[in-house]
């Protein structure tokens, strides 16, 4: 059934989206091939081809077909390749609050706690109160389950993949805490597990090299 | 057993219109709870703490919120009739990616078309036409966004077609001259009789947009 399958990921080394799609094509046991994009600098023709309306990372090239916005890719990857490793519930109610979760995560918290971080000045405080909230909501929906998707790591999980890992680079980057462990515990546990597992660990960026790129590319809070 | 289907909704609201289409589609009964958005009620206030947000759909006593996700949800649930998503992975990815492009693009431009003044009205009007015009050349001579079923992506959008003429009106410019094909799928997902239960007429939105500008405090 696989014969012949070609998967592409078009991604950015640093990006969480792009890693979001590669960690489930890890999660299923899913080849394929990985192609950096200089996303910020030359777009390529095969970018531009594949996701003309956009023109961002990641996409996904199935068998020649593209398909972009990471939610919707790894919506897709499940979709397509029916494995034991589920990443959404079987429940209508369950997906539905998985696809709430998620969509909170992308559209509201990592939005927040960028602006929080690295946004106009006169709007930090602001985001910080917004992003400490959405943090917030997020604890109690984690409570004490294992992950967000409960025993196995879920979409939730995945969507929220930059908080599990980048959220703490990203604070020590630019001086912004709006995490500890102490007001957050479940949320801190999550990560510690998120990251540690084996297929999550294979595709993460090098801590180092994701601090030197936020430093260099937006300094740090106490620098202007 | 009987299920129990409550929408709570703003009657004006594009988002709203999506779920009451696709309840309609589906023939389920539900109980239209229209709400205050200035003064919010309890329930909505319980049934989404996150957001305080319309539409919330509850189930038998479960919310669900997210306009598109209680589209999906409710494609899920009853799958028998009217299938609103495409069943092939592919096909049903394109459909939200066109999802996610509509609520991400539409509503912000279309908002500066009513709610600007100046050059920020028309910077509006022109990135909103060009929105428009992906959606026209997605659409291209299909019936609907799908093809020959209407779905997903069609119930994304319409909505916004009952605001199309107060735009044109407040934004002083013609969208039927830039985005014919665009006009003439609005008149046929019109036609449909879920649709039509569901859409104000446009004439009421047009009554109601200098109010919504005063609530908001825009001249």
């Amino acid at each position: 059934m696989n014969q012949g399958e070609q998967v592409k990921v078009l991604g950015l080394w640093g990006s969480p989206f792009s890693k979001r799609v590669e960690m489930v094509l890890k999660l299923k046991g899913i080849p394929y091939e990985y192609i950096e994009e200089d996303v910020y600098g030359n777009k390529s023709p095969m970018l531009l081809k594949y996701n003309p309306i956009h023109k961002k990372v990641p996409v996904l090239v199935h068998n020649g077909r593209s398909i972009a916005e990471s939610l919707v890719i790894v919506e897709y990857i499940e979709d397509t390749w029916k494995t034991s490793q589920t990443i959404l519930p079987q429940d209508p109610y369950e997906r539905a609050m998985a696809r709430f979760w998620a969509k909170y995560v992308d559209e509201k918290v990592m939005v927040a706690i960028w602006k929080a971080c690295w946004g106009p000045r006169s709007e930090r405080e602001k985001e910080t109160k917004e992003a400490y909230e959405g943090l917030k909501y997020l604890e109690k929906e984690l409570g004490d389950k294992h992950f967000f998707g409960g025993e196995t790591i879920g979409f939730v999980d995945i969507a929220a993949d930059f908080i599990g890992y980048w959220l703490g680079i990203v604070q020590e980057a630019s001086g912004v805490t709006i995490m500890t462990a102490e007001e957050f515990p479940n949320l801190q546990r999550w990560s510690k597990d998120f990251i540690d597992n084996n297929f999550v660990k294979e595709v993460l960026p090098p801590k180092h090299e994701l601090a030197a790129l936020f430093k260099a590319q937006f300094g740090s809070v106490t620098s202007d | 057993m009987a299920d129990e289907v409550i929408l709570l909704d703003f009657w004006p609201s594009m988002f709203g219109m999506r779920t009451r289409i696709a309840l309609e589609e589906k023939n389920v009964k539900f109980d239209y709870r229209e709400q205050d958005l200035w003064n919010k009620s309890p329930i909505l206030l319980e049934m989404n703490p996150v957001h305080n947000k319309i539409p919330v759909l509850i189930h038998n006593g479960k919310p669900v919120c997210e306009s598109l996700i209680q589209v999906e949800y409710i494609d899920e649930v009853w799958p028998g009739v009217n299938p609103l998503l495409p069943s092939d992975p592919y096909q049903r990815a394109q459909a939200k990616f066109w999802g996610d492009y509509i609520d991400k693009k539409v509503y912000a431009s279309a908002r500066l078309t009513w709610g600007a003044k100046g050059e920020e009205q028309e910077a509006g009007k022109k990135e909103f036409i060009e929105i428009l015009k992906t959606l026209e050349s997605k659409l291209g001579d299909k019936i609907y966004f799908g093809g020959e079923t209407f779905g997903y992506v069609d119930i994304a959008l319409i909505g916004f077609y009952s605001w199309f003429e107060a735009y044109e009106k407040f934004g002083n410019f013609s969208i039927e001259a830039e985005c014919p094909k665009l006009i003439a799928w609005g008149k046929r997902c019109a036609e449909r009789e879920s649709v039509a239960k569901s859409l104000p007429d446009s004439e009421k939105i047009i009554k109601f947009v200098p109010e919504l500008k005063k609530r908001f405090g825009i001249e």
